[in-house]
């Protein structure tokens, strides 16, 4: 077993408003390996966006970290606790893009309207040059522009020297996602956040789009962790999943023990909520009972049992799950694997 | 050609056309008031006790062609200001050109110090206010925009010139030392310009710098949650230089465009401000102008006014497309 690059524990994350408190990360804990391919999935609002936020530490405010740690391991020496860092200091600053790069989820509004992408490009390679090149000449305008030109060629897009002085509403929503995994991989990060990178293209370029990740997975063996609600996504990406519902991991676990012996009953319905080519025409499509509660209306106990075929009365309702291991490498956050825990006072 | 080069030269071909109206129009307001000059002439002669024959109104009326059809008035007048002859004033006697010569200066040099003083002060305290929203700082600069606007600036005017004069033993009307009013210029002259041009920049600034740094603020708000501030936080830029280089960038684009309107406004909204510190700039001989139906003089006064303002629209045209390329290419295409 190789060292965690990324080691999440207990992460708590809180949205202070004047309506009340929004706890939209609560307790979440992973562990993303070197060269691994991590999938968080969830529905909207479960929290999965502002952990990796968090990750980075740009949550905006009124959010705040207000527990947890997220261990990030150097090249070299130990791991260093992110959450002890200052979100406006230089060492998480010279983090930021060089170690952890984020590939944000609309394309469209992610690069300045009224610079060029080459621009961009060129602005994080410069800012990041002592830690891509820690040795050797500091780094031209030229150099800085042919460099940028080879990642355009190296994310798939034709004609790079013209396109790198183009403003990103001159090019279309495919080359616009190259174009940010291009600066995204720039400075040679050891982890990639990919936020819902496919949301906002059709489904061609998004088949493309994801080729091109995991070739570029497996060329530079970067860490990425892949956030998105879609499943069929998680399955053709990842190897290890986190299931988010609510602020908290419901169960993780090797991608083909979560899909074919998923244990939360929350990964269950999820699951059975996918359409099948299996079942006979016009049958209704099974969907989770009820709705996700209002965020400052947040269910005592484990935050699913509300809508749990499953629950257990006066347990679930009562106390919180703590995500314990179930097989080889799953882990899931419920009392029904859990009795002892269930039956304690 | 470059998209550049033909948004600016699709403006400098409007530029003669857009003069041409506002001539007329100009001609036609200041011909508008009933009687002429003359009337006005002999009635402050006659309530002054002196007294002109109506012969020699008569020759006069003919001197300046005011016996002559209105049309052929313009057209005598475009054909002079084509000549780059201002006409004479009728009622001082002077050439216009003189007359307004150096007050034109001393209103630009008023003008532009204001702007000056505007932005420097209303864009970085807008820029602070939005990145620090709510902070006591914020409450404080609000609270000062807010009496900043609402105070007539002929008020503020009075009181810094009281206090000047009571605490400081200064005198700041005007904006030259007795000495210096009627010398011709020189490098003291100048020396002594500056002086005293501050005061009257800052109190003509003062409205424009609480509006400006209120928009500024609720712009870069705005800006401050589009997702490429994100991208740019993601990349490890310090919060400054990523604020500067990006939202602020963008937040600036609408006010660049409101940077033709800034030079009318002072002409005309100065007028209170220059009568109560007796400025020697433009506002108040326009408005004697005005009052005397000395109409080549306010003819020639009002159609400055409209060639600056055309010329300050232009400069915030291509200003604004130099900025965004979205409205360079755009219009380029066009």
């Amino acid at each position: 077993m190789t060292t965690p690059v990324l080691r999440v524990n207990d992460l708590r994350v809180h949205f202070f408003l004047d309506e009340g408190l929004v706890r939209a990360v609560d307790g979440v804990s992973f562990e993303v390996h070197p060269g691994q391919v991590v999938g968080i999935v969830g529905e909207s609002g479960c929290g999965k966006s502002v952990t990796m936020k968090a990750i980075l530490q740009i949550v905006e405010p009124p959010g705040r970290i207000v527990g947890g740690q997220i261990l990030f391991q150097k090249d070299s020496g130990a791991a260093i606790d992110l959450t002890r860092l200052s979100p406006k200091g230089a060492e998480l600053r010279a983090i930021r893009g060089a170690e952890i790069a984020l590939i944000p989820q609309e394309p469209m509004a992610a690069f300045s309207p009224v610079h060029s992408v080459g621009e961009q490009i060129i602005e994080a390679l410069t800012l990041h040059e002592r830690q891509w090149r820690p040795r050797g000449p500091r780094l031209s305008r030229a150099e800085a522009r042919s460099m940028t030109v080879d990642l355009f060629r190296s994310v798939g897009i034709s004609m790079p020297a013209e396109r790198i002085d183009a403003y990103s509403w001159q090019l279309s929503g495919g080359l616009r996602q190259r174009a940010m995994i291009a600066m995204a991989l720039s400075c040679r990060p050891r982890i990639l956040i990919a936020d819902e990178p496919t949301t906002a293209v059709d489904v061609t370029t998004q088949a493309q789009i994801l080729n091109l990740l995991r070739d570029l997975q497996r060329q530079h063996g970067t860490a990425i962790v892949f956030i998105t609600h879609d499943l069929g996504v998680i399955a053709q990406m990842a190897r290890y999943v986190v299931v988010m519902y609510l602020g908290r991991v419901m169960e993780q676990g090797a991608v083909e023990e979560i899909f074919h012996a998923p244990k939360h009953p929350y990964t269950r319905a999820l699951l059975k909520s996918i359409p099948s080519m299996n079942v006979p025409p016009r049958t209704l499509l099974p969907t989770i009972a009820g709705s996700i509660p209002h965020p400052l209306g947040r269910p005592r106990g484990c935050p699913f049992h509300p809508r749990c075929p499953d629950a257990i009365p006066g347990v679930c309702a009562e106390r919180v799950p703590a995500l314990r291991p179930i097989g080889s490498t799953q882990l899931a956050s419920c009392f029904l694997y859990n009795r002892d825990e269930a039956s304690e006072p | 050609m470059a998209p550049m080069t033909r948004y600016v030269l699709k403006r400098l071909v409007l530029l003669p056309a857009l003069l041409f109206l506002f001539s007329v129009a100009v001609f036609a307001i200041v011909q508008a008031p009933p009687g002429d000059f003359l009337t006005t002439y002999v009635a402050t002669l006659a309530s002054s006790g002196s007294s002109i024959s109506a012969e020699q109104v008569e020759a006069l009326r003919r001197e300046y062609g005011l016996d002559r059809p209105i049309w052929v008035q313009y057209l005598k007048w475009m054909e002079n200001l084509a000549k780059g002859n201002l006409g004479l004033s009728l009622e001082y006697q002077r050439p216009n050109a003189e007359l307004i010569g150096e007050r034109l200066v001393l209103t630009m040099v008023l003008a532009l110090l204001s702007f000056v003083f505007t932005w420097v002060v209303a864009i970085p305290a807008g820029i602070y206010s939005a990145m620090h929203p709510r902070s006591a700082i914020d409450y404080a600069l609000t609270l000062v925009n807010y009496v900043g606007v609402a105070t007539p600036n002929f008020m503020l005017a009075l009181v810094l010139m009281w206090g000047a004069f009571a605490y400081l033993d200064m005198s700041v009307t005007g904006l030259f030392s007795p000495d210096f009013v009627e010398a011709p210029w020189s490098v003291a002259r100048v020396v002594d310009l500056l002086k005293h041009v501050w005061l009257p920049a800052v109190v003509l600034g003062v409205a424009g710098t609480a509006r400006l740094t209120r928009v500024m603020r609720a712009n870069l708000l705005d800006e401050l949650n589009k997702p490429y501030v994100t991208t740019a936080r993601a990349k490890g830029l310090s919060e400054w230089r990523l604020v500067v280089r990006y939202p602020a960038r963008l937040a600036l684009n609408p006010l660049v465009s409101t940077i033709g309107w800034y030079l009318p406004a002072l002409f005309s909204g100065s007028l209170i401000v220059a009568t109560v510190m007796n400025l020697p700039n433009i506002g108040p001989l326009l408005l004697r102008a005005l009052i005397n139906q000395d109409m080549y003089l306010a003819g020639s006064i009002l159609l400055i006014y409209c060639f600056l303002t055309i010329v300050g629209t232009l400069i915030s045209d291509i200003l604004l497309a130099w900025l965004d390329p979205r409205i360079r290419f755009e219009e380029g295409m066009r």
